[in-house]
């Protein structure tokens, strides 16, 4: 039961996918423009997270190494496919808003990237705790920017009106450009505050997305973590070695020192 | 003619994919810090979304269509993009190595490249015929590529600008986008 609480810590506050590892960054910003909107695009990926989770865990001994990716797709197409249905017929109006961004959770790196990192190597109970964790830490993540750009750019809170109607709207935070700022200001914070997140990560040099995961598409990952594991380890062996050079030197000085003391007390004598 | 035109610049400009609607915007932040890099990868997706509309609109009206499984576009058009990403990439290694050392870094990075996906829902929400399908693809790409190159121009600048500490990174860069997007907004009058 402890491993199952430590998933769901894990998820929402550790590897909270919004705020730490900067995940799913399209639609973070595409349907956050009110906070019901936020909280209906992360519960409706947590549905599907839970189940895939779920599904890929229990077929993980089935399923070859070699096509697992391909076989991962098709288990989150066909979850997705259903959730959408469910959707349309019983919360048109979610749907509705929700539009084109609910077919595209199959591209979520997040539900890939849990398949592959957790749900392809652990039990079914662990996996549907962690599915839930990550989705309910993507459900915070965007309710709360939801949020802010609600009470800013409309000044409502989940449709009712919170701020007085002398507050003038500045509707530019409702419209695409707003979801930009809210989260360049977000990073800012990050920076500022120097908190773990995938932004914070010093770029590589020899690799197209700079080792920043935040900007990660997935495909081109594994090749990419070994060239950055390639990349520290060279730093890491420099470091060593300048530290045993600097070692030596100082070692040599020392002995240089004192052989000159020597002599000098020598000359003395 | 005059429809497709309009689908056009609709697609490209108006309705811009990343800065209007945020398909790609993994990429378009990634891929964006020099404009040489930034060419390559807008040249390879509008090559990949045109052909991947092309298909995609072609195997919905003759094989989804006439057998009423239209329920299965997601699964069907996800896997038929990652497989055409896969195969442009054989056939250029072997007809065209020029091209193929051109794009071939950055054709892996386009199969989960939600905007792909993205073009081929479009098509069918909005019930385009094949030609309009691929003038739409085409149109997206474009505008990919323009949003992409405009960015690597504009962060090319910024490199060597003294930055206040908190904006160093990501912020800036997220600003720069905001812009180009209040930018594009007024690209809304033009039709």
């Amino acid at each position: 039961m402890n491993k199952c609480v430590e998933r769901l810590y894990n998820g929402i506050i550790r590897e909270n996918p919004t705020f730490v590892l900067m995940l799913g960054m399209c639609p973070t910003l595409a349907v956050t423009v009110s906070g019901m909107n936020g909280l209906g695009m992360g519960l409706t990926t947590t549905a599907v997270l839970v189940l895939s989770n779920a599904m890929i865990s229990l077929l993980r001994k089935v399923i070859p190494d070699k096509v697992r990716i391909p076989a991962f797709i098709v288990v989150v197409a066909s979850f997705v496919t259903i959730v959408q249905f469910l959707l349309e017929a019983y919360i048109p109006a979610l749907n509705d808003a929700l539009g084109l961004y609910i077919p595209l959770i199959v591209v979520n790196c997040i539900i890939l990237g849990r398949a592959e990192s957790y749900a392809s190597k652990n039990g079914v109970i662990l996996s549907i705790f962690d599915g839930l964790g990550m989705g309910l830490g993507f459900t915070i993540g965007l309710t709360a920017i939801g949020i802010v750009r609600e009470i800013i750019g409309s000044g409502k809170l989940f449709g009712f009106g919170l701020l007085p109607a002398s507050y003038e709207p500045a509707t530019i935070f409702v419209l695409a450009p707003g979801a930009f700022f809210v989260l360049a200001l977000l990073t800012a914070l990050q920076n500022v505050f120097k908190a773990p997140s995938a932004t914070n990560v010093p770029a590589g040099e020899g690799i197209a997305c700079g080792g920043n995961c935040g900007n990660c598409s997935g495909t081109a990952c594994a090749a990419n973590h070994g060239i950055l594991e390639a990349e520290r380890a060279a730093k890491k062996a420099e470091a060593l070695k300048k530290a045993k050079a600097a070692a030596e030197a100082k070692a040599k000085a020392a002995a240089e020192a004192k052989a000159a003391k020597e002599a000098a007390e020598g000359k003395e004598e | 003619m005059k429809e497709l035109l309009i689908i056009l610049i609709a697609s490209a400009l108006v309705n811009n994919v990343v800065l209007s609607q945020f398909l790609g915007i993994c990429p378009f932040l990634g891929v964006s810090k020099k404009v040489e890099t930034a060419a390559g990868m807008g040249a390879a997706v509008v090559f990949v979304i045109t052909i991947a509309s092309a298909v995609t609109s072609l195997i919905y009206s003759c094989i989804l269509r006439p057998l009423d499984v239209t329920y299965l576009q997601t699964i069907v058009f996800i896997l038929v993009i990652a497989a055409l990403v896969q195969f442009v990439e054989m056939v250029l290694k072997k007809v065209m190595p020029a091209l193929y050392s051109a794009l071939g870094v950055y054709l892996p990075l386009i199969t989960t490249n939600c905007a792909v996906l993205g073009v081929a829902i479009n098509n069918v929400n909005k019930d385009y015929t094949f030609l309009e399908g691929i003038v739409n693809g085409l149109g997206t790409s474009i505008g990919f590529m323009v949003a992409i190159v405009i960015m690597a121009g504009i962060r090319e600048r910024i490199e060597d600008n003294d930055i206040p500490h908190a904006m160093k990174g990501s912020p800036i860069v997220l600003v720069t986008a905001g812009l180009m997007a209040i930018a594009f907004c007024g690209f809304a009058g033009l039709l």
